[in-house]
């Protein structure tokens, strides 16, 4: 099996990708607005729900009995899809969707008797996952994103930075000048109604000629096997009703057992998403219906790493995601980088548990470590999943990792964190160790203040600045005010 | 009352008047403080960047010195988060039924400094007296691990004297993060500074926290700033609610030239 999860393979670490971000002004400029305007809107839909708290609850426990009962519910979705006229397949991996999907667009353009298959695709970032524009190409096939924002991205050969809003990263002249480029225009205004209308224009084309529709989906329905995708634009009903053939990618983790459980996701995410009280576009399709909308579905239910996610019970509540991106918004580490400092078309919170759990613990190991554990993403998770626990548990998985190598055990983290664990079960190696450090450190002060300190230090005084140690410690204060003169506890030695 | 103190191992080290600002004000509402002196750290710093074979028996030991312990007192909001939502967690993981026991048991006993003050002890003026412009920086393990909510606001309010001023974007991370500090040190501090403008923008004299280590990174970026000249100083709310009239906490006594315990 080779799971793939977009470009993480190449990415370099967080920390190196977050330096070149951090010199971007304009980017970070972009995102700071977006994610500003969006959880402001956020918080306002959230405040007039008084029963939010409850659907958070309810969808967590949805989720989790779902995960529980996965091949069962996957198996009612695959029946009850097939008996509605569709198409059902299953890839272990990112090549088995892709090959399948290939495969399927071969078929359909030859029916269509179309030389040069081209697809329009709306907003899937799954297909983004497993790298599918690539792999469509080097086959011949052109995809035509439609989503706007997946368009803009698109157009500038540029990674999603967000998994709601893939562009957030791009205002609206930069979008400009792209569309300027790639449109074949000669005159465009800077309004937010004139990019628009352009788009409205350059796409309208694709919709009518293009007969092939990838789309991704916000769910799966078991009970009636229906598929359902929320959107603000209109283009994604467009891409789901005008081709001849539909193929949609379902990560599995996507299946909820009842339609009444749209209800209470329905709620949830549109107002997490988008702070939209309901989202302009709810798409809901079963199968196939004669004379009306495509005549040829298929649903490819894409595993990817995902089965080997639900053995561990902090994992498994990664797949509770129901990709809103207000963990995104919330965090104060994507706010000052945006989501391109993480190397995945998962960034942010969820992405820093998700594109490295998916990957098998194999890529995106520095992102459990882009993180100062602040909890803002578990508060506003619609989903209830508790992201900074999971942070630290695969955080404990890479630790435990990495002292199986040689060189993992002798780093210089782990070398002073097994130091530093010694002193804290030895009380009076650690009071001699604060000694020690008090007297050690003449050698890096200046004028009341730590510099240049060596090692993993240096990340602290590259940027900020470090007080000395004072000249006593609370414990020897304490010793002389309260042990000497009999009351307090005594200082029994070490062990 | 006998309240034992957990101090903190940084609080130990780093910062000594915190703890000895606590037991002051401890002695003088009438009760006695009792300060295991073998214990040492509370394993946070070894779980949260994934040493968690390391942070086992570093609670352990813990939980062993604070047995007979009836109230435990710790001036560390992180430290009482790690507490509560991981020592469970550990117990279950190592299948340890034994330790399972000592953390139920331990768990109900601790209390974070301004949870003593207001749930324990019930008291929220405890007699201060600090005449300065005071902002708040509620720290992320204090506002959403701890949920402690206005209780030190309420503390801070009835300090004789004390102007507060509410502080633009506090519930915001001011980048420490434990290890997050040194191992993505840019992005910390990229983060840092967006706290630093609104720790400025109230123009109070001091800042105050449940944490010593979020004011160790928000004193760390003010010093690279401004120097030693006169500024903004971050300060612990014990120091300020152990301020009296009698021996009032000034400014000098925070600056770091010559700042000893």
């Amino acid at each position: 099996m080779s799971v793939r999860v977009g470009h993480t393979a190449e990415k370099p670490a967080f920390p190196i990708l977050a330096h070149e971000l951090l010199q971007d002004d304009q980017t970070r400029r972009n995102v700071r607005h977006a994610t500003d305007v969006i959880r402001n809107k956020r918080a306002l839909r959230v405040a007039e729900m008084p029963d939010w708290q409850d659907l958070r609850t309810t969808a967590h426990a949805i989720k989790t009995h779902t995960l529980l009962h996965l091949p069962h519910y996957l198996e009612e979705f695959e029946r009850n899809c097939i008996r509605a006229g569709g198409q059902v397949h299953w890839a272990r991996d990112a090549d088995e969707a892709n090959t399948i999907a290939i495969r399927l667009i071969r078929h359909a353009a030859e029916r269509l008797a179309v030389e040069h298959p081209e697809v329009i695709k709306v907003k899937t970032m799954t297909s983004d996952e497993i790298g599918m524009n690539r792999a469509l190409e080097q086959q011949g096939i052109t995809p035509w994103e439609t989503d706007l924002a997946d368009m803009i991205v698109q157009m500038g050969k540029d990674e999603p930075s967000h998994i709601v809003v893939p562009a957030l990263h791009k205002n609206r002249h930069q979008v400009r000048e792209l569309f300027l480029q790639n449109m074949g225009l000669t005159e465009l205004g800077t309004e937010a109604e004139d990019l628009t209308g352009a788009a409205r224009h350059y796409l309208r084309k694709k919709f009518l000629e293009v007969g092939i529709g990838i789309s991704g989906a916000n769910f799966a329905i078991a009970e009636t096997g229906s598929v359902c995708v929320v959107e603000s634009e209109g283009n994604g009903r467009m891409c789901v009703t005008m081709p001849k053939t539909l193929i949609t990618l379902i990560g599995i983790e996507k299946v909820i057992p009842k339609f009444d459980d749209l209800e209470v996701f329905l709620q949830l995410l549109p107002r997490s998403a988008t702070g939209e009280r309901m989202n302009p576009y709810n798409s809901i399709w079963t199968g196939v219906t004669p004379a009306d909308g495509p005549q040829e579905f298929h649903v490819i239910l894409l595993d990817n790493g995902r089965t080997r996610m639900m053995a561990n019970v902090r994992e498994r509540e990664t797949l509770n995601c129901i990709r809103c991106g207000a963990c995104l918004n919330q965090c104060p580490v994507y706010r000052e980088t945006g989501g391109h400092a993480y190397g995945s078309i998962y960034s942010g919170p969820i992405g820093a548990i998700l594109s490295p759990q998916l990957n098998g613990m194999k890529y995106s190991r520095s992102l459990p470590y882009a993180s100062s554990l602040c909890g803002a993403c578990y508060e506003v998770c619609p989903v209830k999943i508790n992201i900074p626990e999971t942070l630290i548990h695969l955080r404990g998985k890479i630790v435990a990792q990495d002292q199986n190598t040689l060189s993992g055990k002798l780093s210089q983290e782990s070398m002073g964190m097994k130091m530093a664990a010694h002193l804290f079960e030895h009380p009076k190696q650690y009071e001699a160790a604060q000694r020690l450090a008090r007297t050690g450190q003449g050698l890096f002060e200046k004028d009341g203040k730590l510099v240049n300190l060596p090692g993993m230090a240096a990340g602290w005084t590259q940027y900020r600045d470090l007080r000395a140690l004072p000249k006593q410690s609370f414990r020897e204060w304490w010793k002389r005010s309260h042990t000497d003169r009999g009351d307090g506890s005594s200082g029994v030695g070490d062990e | 009352m006998r309240i034992h103190l957990f101090i903190a191992c940084y609080n130990d080290t780093l910062f000594p008047r915190t703890g000895m600002a606590v037991v002051n004000l401890l002695e003088r509402l009438g009760h006695e403080v009792v300060f295991p002196t073998n214990q040492t750290c509370c394993g946070q710093m070894h779980y949260n960047t994934g040493y968690h074979a390391e942070a086992l028996p570093i609670v352990r030991k813990l939980l062993h010195e604070f047995l007979d312990a009836e109230t435990i007192v710790v001036p560390s909001a992180s430290c009482v988060a790690m507490m509560r939502d991981h020592y469970e967690l550990m117990a279950h993981d190592a299948n340890d039924l034994h330790m399972m026991g000592d953390v139920k048991s331990f768990l109900p006993r601790v209390f974070e400094f301004s949870e003593l003050l207001t749930d324990k002890l019930g008291i929220t003026d405890v007699g201060a007296y600090f005449p300065h412009r005071v902002t708040y920086h509620p720290s992320c393990h204090s506002l959403r691990l701890l949920n402690v909510g206005d209780r030190p606001i309420r503390l801070l309010q009835a300090v004789e004297g004390l102007e507060y001023t509410q502080m633009e974007g506090s519930d915001q991370c001011c980048g420490f993060g434990g290890t997050f500090a040194v191992k993505n040190a840019e992005v910390s501090s990229a983060m840092l500074a967006d706290k630093i403008g609104c720790v400025k923008k109230t123009n109070a004299e001091f800042v105050a926290a449940l944490d010593n280590s979020c004011l160790m990174q928000i004193d760390g970026g003010l010093h690279r700033e401004m120097g030693s000249q006169d500024r903004i100083r971050p300060v612990h709310l014990a120091e300020i609610l152990n301020s009296t009239r009698e021996n009032p906490l000034t400014a000098e006594a925070l600056a770091w030239e010559g700042a000893t315990a």
